[in-house]
């Protein structure tokens, strides 16, 4: 056998096997410790100093939008330890990489809670590092900050939602477009747990509401190529388009919909995962005027934001923006705080207890938690990508709206969960 | 009609981009035989040519053509000194390459991390490719028949130079029998450097093209190396020939898919073929007779 008669045999399975390993990875099994036995909490708050934990992605596929929770994290650190610390105490950053592994999460974050001693514990943005994290939160009895919008459908007492869930965000986009009398929706999303749970609800939604979906397709993660999904959205007579996609498939998504000659004033697309820090790489051009749904613009006018967006910019420099996750992560850390003063104590039960109606007037405006189910009340805001990359305010809730991440106050999501 | 003629136009186009992809491979990887897991990165190095080639000149269009050439001479420079370094050691040893330059091309993500950012990074295509033309009543993209274009320039120059010059006759010479050649006087060595440099040229040039359709980010690389080689195991080892037709072939077969189907379903569906393909024909479409005595 000739050496590359062997390489004929050999590397047709090798590359195979490379286009599973590679396709798979990110769908590895969500692990956590499952013992429910809640060992007393080590958490030193005797000296003048209290460990909180900051648990982001710095490495992996993740790492460029975390990276950016971690900035604001530790902007938020430092404002809050230069005004006198919480409780008189200073804060000291634990900080680890997660890895874009939502084991590595889960194993991080046993080892800030049970090695390191962390009062709480910052972090997190995919759904499935959530959902690895949060048996091992339970278990120990101890906080997670989670920053990130997401599908909503779960509650934990050991987790604090601070970005929005699906009635603060997805339900709110569809009433836009409700309200701008759309009624033929193309819904697009990449093919993982999130699109997948929004477009139910969306679905659900439509049905009650007369507008009629007239396609659902899903990209694979990493999915370069949207010429087929163009032509059938282009085929649909569709007047509107819900966009799930993520972060990469949304250029090659958005380069498509332009090079073939469809414009947002016909057929405008409503995002929930591009935000400022998106556009840029996206390229201005190919989103102008362009739709999308969050709670937190750099734009947003309030004295507050203001200071905001200059102290980050003075920190990381002047090109960086805000977006609503590293807002979201902002508010976190000052809504924790605001707990551990009104329980005076650094005690998960008693943070708990205090929980209920502690409010922190953040960047987006006035956010206040939620006892019950752990989220905060935030206003939705529906904006327009401009022509310098920011996001502009077209519609507003007006005031904020209560979470509700089971969707029980809405008649027509009550077949979802 | 219609749905049937945009789909096939999809599917052409997604075969130009695969072979504008794997065309640099079938050469590195077909006539020499090296798993170069660093394909991908050099066609990173080309897109991110384009990006700082439009730092320097404002004319969108002028800095894309100055882009194919000056990506080119980045991507065949990178794969030059790769050879030289490294791959050189290994010929034969084709597990080793694979894992060498899997390291390799971690190096590389990394180094365009470092020096670029991690946040994805735009091109501006330029005003003339820009919207869609109307062929038969089919509004097709300016970039995609700019992309088919190149595709074709592309084999149809390497198809030339491999028939024509004498550097393509020893190419050829080396893929057939390397010992017989190298007996006959010909330097395997510099023959091998020069394919591999206009083989990592060509992935460059790719780059550059792809910064028209999608992202530009350090993972650009990874999202098309896997369908390159895909594209090139399917034409069979040794032949430029096979590329083309198993480019186009999967391009429209993904899209006639995808069409009835969904994209991921069309993925897996395309999988499955090549797999039942290669059961059937483990060489590939096209493959190359060795003179060997073994």
């Amino acid at each position: 056998m000739t050496a590359s008669r062997r390489l004929a045999r050999v590397l047709p399975a090798s590359v195979l096997i490379l286009a599973l390993g590679l396709s798979g990875c990110g769908a590895k099994a969500e692990s956590g410790s499952t013992t429910t036995s809640a060992a007393a909490s080590c958490v030193k708050t005797d000296g003048d100093a209290v460990k909180i934990g900051f648990l982001n992605s710095l490495s992996g596929t993740m790492a460029i939008s975390e990276q950016t929770v971690r900035d604001s994290l530790d902007l938020a650190a430092k404002e809050i330890n230069a005004a006198g610390g919480v409780l008189g105490k200073q804060l000291e950053i634990v900080a680890e990489d997660g890895a874009s592994e939502p084991t590595v999460f889960a194993e991080k974050a046993e080892k800030l809670i049970t090695s390191d001693c962390v009062a709480a514990v910052f972090g997190g943005w995919t759904s499935s590092s959530r959902k690895a994290m949060l048996p091992v939160f339970e278990s120990k009895n101890s906080l997670l900050f989670y920053p990130v919008q997401y599908e909503g459908l779960e509650s934990s007492k050991n987790i604090f939602y601070t970005g929005a869930t699906t009635n603060q965000q997805i339900v709110p986009g569809m009433d836009y477009l409700k309200e701008q009398g759309k009624t033929k929706v193309f819904l697009v999303g990449s093919d993982y747990v999130f699109p997948q749970t929004a477009n139910k609800i969306i679905n659900a939604y439509a049905e009650a509401n007369g507008i009629e979906i007239v396609g659902e397709e899903y990209a694979p993660m990493g999915h370069t190529d949207f010429s087929t999904i163009v032509n059938k959205l282009k085929a649909s007579g569709a007047d509107a388009v819900f966009n799930t996609l993520n972060g990469d498939s949304n250029v090659a998504f958005f380069k498509e919909y332009k090079n073939v000659g469809l414009a947002p004033d016909t057929l405008p697309v409503v995002s929930v995962s591009i935000a400022e820090e998106e556009v840029g790489g996206i390229g201005v051009d190919n989103v102008e005027g362009q739709l999308t749904a969050w709670n937190y613009y750099q734009t947003i006018d309030t004295p507050v934001n203001a200071t905001f967006v200059e102290a980050f910019k003075a920190e990381y420099g002047a090109d960086r923006v805000t977006s609503d996750p590293m807002e979201a992560a902002y508010a976190s850390l000052y809504l924790w705080k605001n707990m551990v003063e009104k329980a005076e104590s650094f005690d998960v039960a008693d943070i708990q207890g205090a929980a209920d109606g502690v409010s922190f007037d953040a960047p987006e405006g006035t956010v206040t938690i939620n006892g019950d189910n752990h989220h905060i009340a935030k206003t939705a805001l529906i904006g327009e990508i401009g022509p310098d990359g920011l996001i502009h305010t077209v519609w507003s809730s007006g005031e904020p709206i209560e979470p509700d991440p089971f969707l029980t106050g809405y008649e027509w999501a009550a077949g979802l969960s | 009609m219609e749905v049937i003629m945009s789909q096939l136009f999809a599917g052409l186009s997604l075969g130009s981009v695969l072979l504008l992809a794997a065309l640099g491979l079938a050469l590195t990887f077909g006539q020499m035989g090296v798993i170069n897991m660093a394909h991908g990165e050099f066609m990173l190095a080309g897109a991110y040519t384009a990006y700082v080639m439009q730092g320097i000149f404002a004319d969108a269009g002028v800095s894309l053509m100055l882009s194919l050439v000056v990506g080119f001479l980045v991507g065949g420079t990178l794969g030059l000194l790769l050879e030289m370094t490294l791959i050189h050691r290994m010929y034969d040893r084709p597990l080793d390459t694979l894992l060498v330059t899997w390291g390799v091309a971690l190096v590389l993500q990394q180094a365009a991390r470092n020096i670029f950012g991690a946040p994805n990074v735009d091109v501006r295509a330029p005003e003339w490719l820009k919207g869609a033309v109307d062929i038969l009543g089919l509004a097709v993209p300016r970039t995609r028949l700019f992309i088919i274009a190149l595709a074709i320039a592309c084999v149809v120059v390497l198809a030339l130079v491999l028939k024509l010059t004498p550097l393509g006759r020893r190419i050829r010479a080396v893929v057939q029998n390397r010992s017989l050649a190298e007996a006959s006087g010909i330097s395997t060595k510099a023959t091998d450097r020069l394919t591999f440099f206009i083989g990592s040229g060509l992935a460059s040039i790719a780059g550059v093209a792809l910064t028209l359709l999608g992202s530009i980010g350090p993972t650009l690389g990874t999202n098309y190396i896997v369908d390159a080689f895909l594209v090139v195991v399917v034409g069979g080892i040794g032949q430029i020939k096979g590329a083309v037709i198993a480019a186009f072939a999967l391009g429209i077969l993904q899209a006639t898919i995808e069409y009835s189907t969904t994209a991921s379903i069309a993925k897996v569906l395309v999988f499955v073929a090549i797999v039942a393909f290669l059961q059937a024909r483990p060489q590939g479409l096209v493959s190359v007779r060795q003179r060997g005595i073994a």
